[in-house]
């Protein structure tokens, strides 16, 4: 340890430069803004999906594509925006702030590293490729089946193996990723961090991680099993060969239940850092905070039916899973009440990340309300797959997963460039993006109670109103976005100098490390008292 | 902790979760049969118990009460076969054995296979319904033209809820050309 | 999209804008369509209560969190407070949601049962969902299948000719009260009032949903599967459904379209379509030899109509994507026997459905003499239904 104390900085900054630095690095802060800007592409192309749909919406009749291409584009952005943007957006957020925030030099498998990052652009590019084959691409040659991929449906796609291949590379690099969070948290901390002093982000990522090593592997089963009933003549899902279509869904949520959750998890652990810098105060609650994510972690796996209640099933079982799934609102509502406690005679400030926080806690609630809705079993068979769901989810998953994530970007953006960015450009994407998300998604809620179908491509003239609202609302939001990227660009570029402390009531280990934090950190293990 | 230990410790933390997770993906795998028996047991999705014959016989017959049960058939558009119930509802004891009979009849001029799925409403009554011999064990194969019988012996269990009338069995037969096993 | 439409769009767009916030946009539904049974006003009720106890918990929690962001902040020179631990507080907020919830369970179970019971049925409806049409079978009690009630009911084409011509003015002239956009079948499915109802709602080649909203129903159509639900009608009129469970490329063009009538009416409706059925099935199997003009002008009907065939092929008979054109292929142009095979027994592992429990000996005959002899197809072949009752025994 000593030796390396010896020659710190100055030689330790040397790293390759060019194509070679990013291929083969295994520096965490490099591979952290490798995943977040991939993230971001993704982002990209996943709202320009949702756009499509979105114009094709603005008025009944199909204007712009036909259903097939409409239902590739609701199917692609689904799938691209959870699997391409959110899920890589977080662990971009673990590799940056994990080991600055535990204490450690650099992830605890760096080379693996690598690679999990490196498997996501094949991945990607297997998941699009589809879209561009057969004779015109205006047909919707992709995916067209929803990103729930149904059975028996998703058996009449021609180009399955593709997309079951995807999901394969998808699911081992999130599994490689969550390893090596594991493996970071676990052997790798400061000494004197004990477990109940990791700051909430590294509580929830650690039970995030250990939700990925336990449904990613499902999933896996899931698409291995359809590609064989495809290509290889068995019949898990085909009733015809004494399959069921119905267990489909049950592997495929057993999956997709704690999936929800490790899309929010670590949102849960962004905002927990964030309100109590700008609030000036302790966060309240940390004990409950971490049981409370626990008690989350666990439900999760008990309530995967809850999608499923139109299915048919006996009353005892929708009865345990409308019980189980309210009992969630309990843990979660515990997360609420303990960040308005946290902000509770605090002294506020307003900087871009708290609005984002806020903005998160706000309308998260909503998400989570509208959640207490659904499980009730009865009037879920009104709200089930029609926009109301539509409007829920998306509260919990823009509002929620993605306003956490654009509000870590601004909590720790001036740590990762030694730069402030702009506090006018970011005042105005968050306004722009605070009204309009609830533009697009607020009246979702009415087309739903009204009875509009999810995944439609066109509908009778009654929805035209508030569908014409979601589409304003998503332009204005999509392009919005815009100015995030000009935002971090000409922040990378240059701007006023970033102190180590940057926020004046941030804690934690990550602030002790100076602004842009150096290339290698923590060589020497700071002491937690 | 020194730099030796920490990879050590790393090494075994990578070890420990690659079991787990190759144990979930087989995990997957495992719902498939775990599903299967949580249905049969609790009834879920129509999906009846076998019951053997002689202990058919054995269960004391309820003849406090009667239940109307229907039978319906559905034959999937693939699977060119005429297929109807010889009877399309009768009254029974709860635990009385009963035989009824399908008829299914190949209309095409081709060697054909059909497997049945059956379901039975209302969900409550499903675990109750007993059955010593069904066609729907196995694929069914017709000849041109060929025309088939089969019995279904079956039971209502007299552990049936009270507040159940009317318990409804539905035959579902699709085209197994391309699972066929031959018999 | 055509000058006018541009300028049609715009004049909806600067609409939607001025309405927003005038009082105007209260015309619209924000809620559910209004219940006709007893199940679907129990949801509404349940619904509503939940939604109430809904605001109650955001306006506790928002105006706490919003006091505190106005009253706690720095620029009002707060200064903050040392607490960050309360465990009478933190058990009271764990304590006190559960207990709403139980609340919000208690009837909702209620509900539930009620939902579920479908006993006593007067009368039983099998329905099928096929892509992408409903197929209805009023389950006679004499059992002989045969004597069943039964058809299928598709979207009428001009309701998809208009929807993917996108045409607004088009479809805003399509749009009337009795026929609604996207919402008018050929075929509605007639129930009578004030029975109770048993819908046994199965799929037949991927799974679809028989939802109905103002029935509160929404039940999954899955092949291989029969699942009840129920529904008792309280008022006479026209109710619409759509499916909604993702069936692939015309998910959005299976509308459900229920005419509740007395009962009188419906027995009258049913002896009358009994009727019917009995002279199609006589005109289907005479052996009747029609012509070439005959049979491709109610072929077209079917193509475009009952059958679905347009769905998938086009109305040009180009197909698209994973589907096959008819137009110069070689099913349609080659000979008949393959043509006929397809048709009545569907490709084994693709969507190409069978359609020979679909249409009659004549219909059948109708259609494939249409595709042969459409877009240029010009084979003169004239198909006749008793060539359809030997291609079904062919070997």
């Amino acid at each position: 340890m000593s030796t390396t104390m010896t020659h710190d900085a100055g030689h330790h900054e040397e790293h390759p430069t060019g194509i070679k630095r990013w291929l083969f690095t295994t520096n965490h802060k490099d591979i952290g803004t490798l995943y977040l800007w991939f993230s971001f592409t993704m982002f990209l192309i996943g709202g320009t999906f949702a756009l499509v749909i979105r114009a094709e919406l603005f008025e009944p009749g199909l204007q712009i594509v036909n259903p097939q291409f409409f239902n590739m584009m609701t199917t692609m952005h689904g799938l691209v925006m959870i699997f391409g943007a959110i899920m890589p957006g977080f662990v971009g957020l673990a590799n940056w702030q994990i080991p600055l925030m535990v204490g450690a030099p650099d992830m605890a498998l760096p080379r693996m590293n690598n690679w999990s990052f490196w498997l996501l652009p094949f991945a990607a590019t297997m998941l699009v490729a589809p879209m561009f084959m057969g004779a015109h691409f205006m047909d919707g040659n992709g995916p067209w089946f929803g990103w729930t991929f149904y059975a028996p449906l998703s058996l009449q796609y021609n180009h399955l193996a593709y997309f079951v291949f995807a999901i394969h590379l998808l699911g081992i690099s999130s599994i490689m990723g969550a390893i090596n969070i594991i493996a970071t948290i676990l052997n790798m901390r400061a000494p004197g961090m004990t477990l109940m002093k990791m700051p909430l982000f590294v509580w929830t990522w650690l039970i995030t991680a250990f939700l990925l090593i336990a449904v990613m592997p499902v999933l896996a089963g899931c698409v291995t099993m359809l590609l064989t009933d495809k290509y290889f003549g068995t019949s898990f899902f085909n009733a015809a060969g004494g399959g069921d279509p119905v267990l489909f869904q049950h592997v495929f949520w057993f999956f997709g239940h704690p999936e929800v959750y490790i899309m929010i998890l670590p949102a849960f652990g962004i905002v927990s850092q964030i309100i109590p810098t700008f609030a000036r105060k302790k966060l309240f609650g940390y004990s409950s905070m971490v049981y409370a994510t626990a008690s989350i972690a666990f439900l999760s796996f008990i309530v995967w039916a809850h999608h499923m209640f139109t299915v048919g099933m006996p009353v005892a079982g929708e009865l345990f899973f409308m019980y189980a799934t309210v009992l969630i609102a309990v843990p979660t509502g515990v997360k609420v009440f303990n960040w308005v406690a946290t902000m509770w005679r605090g002294s506020m400030t307003f900087e871009p990340p708290m609005l984002w926080a806020i903005s998160f806690v706000f309308l998260f609630t909503i998400g989570g309300l509208s959640g207490i809705m659904l499980a009730v079993v009865p009037a879920d068979v009104q709200y089930q797959d029609t926009y109301f769901v539509v409007a829920h989810f998306h509260y919990v998953l823009v509002t929620g997963a993605l306003f956490g994530i654009i509000g870590a970007v601004y909590y720790w953006l001036p740590k990762w460039t030694g730069n402030m960015y702009s506090d006018k450009l970011a005042k105005w994407h968050f306004w722009l993006s605070l009204v309009s998300v609830n533009l697009t998604f607020f009246p979702m809620h009415f087309t739903g109670l009204a009875g509009m179908p999810r995944r439609y491509a066109d509908y009778p003239l009654e929805f035209t109103r508030f569908n014409q609202w979601s589409s304003v609302g998503a332009f204005i939001f999509g392009f919005s976005q815009l100015l995030l990227l000009i935002l971090v660009i000409k922040c990378i570029r240059g701007g006023q100098k970033a102190t180590s402390e940057v926020w004046e009531g941030a804690e934690g280990l990550e602030w002790t490390v100076p602004s842009p934090a150096p290339y290698h950190t923590f060589a020497i293990a700071p002491e937690v008292k | 902790m020194d730099r030796e230990a920490t990879r050590r410790a790393n090494r075994r933390v990578l070890r420990n979760t690659l079991v787990v997770a190759a144990g979930m993906f087989g995990f997957g795998f495992l719902l498939v049969p775990i599903y299967g028996a949580i249905c049969t047991a609790f009834g879920i999705n129509g999906q009846t118990a076998a019951i053997e014959a002689a202990q058919a016989d054995k269960v004391a017959v309820d003849k406090s009460r009667q239940v109307t049960v229907q039978f319906h058939a559905i034959v999937n558009d693939k699977l060119p076969w005429a297929f109807r119930p010889v009877v399309s509802e009768m009254k029974v004891h709860p635990g009385e054995v009963r035989t009824i009979y399908y008829t299914a009849e190949n209309l095409s001029g081709r060697d054909s296979v059909g497997q049945a799925t059956h379901s039975v409403t209302p969900d409550k009554a499903a675990v109750h319904f007993k059955k010593t011999e069904c066609f729907c064990y196995r694929q069914q194969a017709l000849k041109p033209g060929e025309r088939k019988q089969m019995p279904v012996r079956f039971m209502l269990h007299p552990a049936l809820p009270k507040d159940v009338h009317e318990v409804t069995l539905t035959y579902t037969f699709f085209n197994a050309a391309a699972f066929a096993v031959s018999n | 999209m055509s000058v006018s439409n541009y300028k049609k769009t715009a004049r909806r767009l600067l609409g939607a804008a001025l309405l927003l916030g005038s009082g105007q946009a209260l015309a619209e539904r924000f809620n559910f369509q209004p219940p006709v049974t007893p199940v679907a006003h129990d949801i509404y009720g349940l619904h509503m209560m939940t939604f109430w106890i809904c605001v109650a918990i955001a306006i506790v929690v928002f105006g706490a969190m919003f006091y505190s962001i106005f009253k706690h902040r720095k620029s009002q020179g707060a200064v903050a407070a040392n607490f960050h631990e309360n465990t009478k507080l933190e058990v009271l907020w764990t304590i006190v949601p559960f207990v709403i919830l139980v609340v919000v369970a208690i009837p909702a179970t209620k509900t539930l049962l009620y939902l579920e019971n479908t006993s006593d049925a007067a009368l039983t409806v099998k329905v099928t969902g096929i892509q992408w049409k409903w197929k209805y079978e009023y389950v006679d009690h004499d059992n002989n299948d045969a004597n069943n009630v039964s058809f299928i009911s598709t979207i009428l084409p001009d309701q998809i000719a208009a929807s993917s011509s996108g045409n607004s003015a088009r479809i805003d002239k399509l749009n009337t009260p009795e026929h609604p956009y996207l919402l008018t079948v050929d075929h509605d499915l007639v129930l009578p009032i004030n029975e109770r109802i048993r819908f046994l709602v199965t799929g037949n080649d991927v799974i679809h949903s028989f939802f109905i909203p103002q029935f509160g129903i929404k039940k999954d159509a899955i092949p291989g599967y029969v699942n009840e639900t129920w529904a008792e009608i309280q008022k006479p009129g026209v109710y619409y459904g759509q499916c909604a469970e993702l069936c692939g490329k015309d998910h959005a063009f299976m509308p459900i379209v229920v005419r509740a009538v007395s009962k009188a009416d419906f027995a009258a409706w049913m002896t009358k379509k009994k009727a019917e059925a009995v002279k199609a099935a006589e005109e289907a199997s005479s052996n009747k030899v029609w012509k070439l003009a005959d049979l491709i002008k109610k072929g077209n009907e079917i193509y475009h109509g009952k059958g679905g065939c347009f769905g998938c092929h086009g109305a040009n008979g180009l197909g698209g994507g994973p589907f096959p054109a008819l137009k110069g292929s070689k099913v349609a142009t080659g000979p008949v026997a393959k043509h006929l095979h397809t048709v009545i027994f569907g490709v084994a592992g693709t969507p190409m459905q069978a359609f020979g429990k679909q249409l009659n000996n004549l219909e059948l005959a109708a259609v494939i003499t249409y595709e042969r002899n459409a877009w240029g197809n010009n084979t003169g072949d004239a198909v006749q239904p008793k060539d359809v009752a030997a291609a079904r025994k062919a070997p």
